[in-house]
């Protein structure tokens, strides 16, 4: 018997099922730890801004959620562009487990941005091309939720979600560009890799929440895509050996 | 360490209470409820599809 690690072992649904199943609770941890050692920082130690009073605070939740926002739709995409080129049972599984966490936060960007927008700025809501881009973003993991949904055969609901998330992945670079490439109402990035301009602890405050919401993330879609696969794999011996061997 | 002065401090938020609690609320509310709802689906995927497979299994008998 080969010992040879083989991804196409863990890309199988009976395998990887099992597989997520042992890392989920370590994601939750690792969430959890990441999310109280961020919230320590960002809500208690880093101290106030000058020009933002203690507004300013939202944007550890807020940055956190519009990075996963385009983030997850990035893997979406990759995904999608596997499923479509490969035809694999998996891809297509993965994407959808993704859609709602990723639906998800680009509501979290969107509504922590309306309140922290109102103090600043004055206005919940401007059309400005950061937000009105965000804002497309979460039109399209709704868009694509409709879609399989709306379809029966899921290797069809794959094949047609998946075009979408291609044709839409164009969204995420002008979200992410248009503060440079337009005069937005919305601020330049604040986290550089060069030089940021944050404290110290606002900016380690910022990035463990990024963990968190990253490992959060992580944790609720490998539950979902453990949903998907019994529903779609029902056929195979291995769901109903899964399914006999689960005694309650 | 802490740069709040007193609980109420915190709770106040410098004015920005109303803003900065609205969100951190619905944030923590989401991840609340969103792992709820998957494992409630999961369980009765599972029992769905328990029964689906127990009839299948006697009418093929």
């Amino acid at each position: 018997m080969t010992d040879r690690f083989n991804l196409y072992k863990y890309a199988a649904p009976a395998t990887f099922y099992p597989l997520a199943g042992k890392l989920i609770p370590w994601f939750a941890a690792a969430s959890v730890i990441f999310g109280l050692a961020g919230l320590y920082l960002g809500m208690l130690v880093a101290p106030t801004d000058f020009q933002q009073g203690e507004g300013y605070r939202i944007i550890f939740i807020h940055v956190p959620a519009s990075w996963m926002s385009m983030f997850i739709y990035l893997v979406m995409a990759f995904w999608a562009a596997i499923g479509l080129a490969f035809n694999t049972r998996l891809s297509g599984m993965m994407a959808q487990a993704l859609a709602p966490t990723g639906a998800l936060m680009a509501f979290l960007s969107l509504w922590t941005g309306a309140l922290w927008g109102k103090p600043m700025w004055g206005a919940w809501w401007v059309w400005d091309a950061r937000l009105t881009s965000e804002l497309i973003l979460l039109f399209l993991y709704i868009g694509y939720m409709a879609l399989t949904a709306a379809i029966d055969d899921p290797r069809r609901a794959d094949k047609a979600g998946g075009l979408l998330l291609l044709v839409g992945v164009v969204n995420v670079p002008i979200i992410y560009f248009s503060v440079k490439w337009w005069n937005t109402l919305h601020q330049g990035s604040t986290v550089n890799l060069t030089k940021s301009s944050m404290a110290t602890t606002m900016l380690y405050g910022m990035l463990l929440m990024a963990l968190c919401f990253w490992m959060y993330s992580i944790a609720v879609a490998f539950m979902r895509v453990r949903t998907i696969m019994l529903e779609r794999e029902r056929h195979t011996d291995w769901v109903k050996a899964e399914l006999e061997g689960d005694a309650r | 360490m802490i740069y709040w002065n007193s609980f109420a401090d915190f709770i106040h938020m410098g004015g920005y209470g109303l803003y900065v609690w609205g969100s951190f609320g619905v944030n923590v509310l989401i991840m609340a409820i969103e792992p709820i709802v998957v494992t409630r689906n999961q369980k009765a995927t599972k029992a769905r599809l328990k029964r689906q497979i127990r009839a299948e299994s006697r009418s093929t008998e």
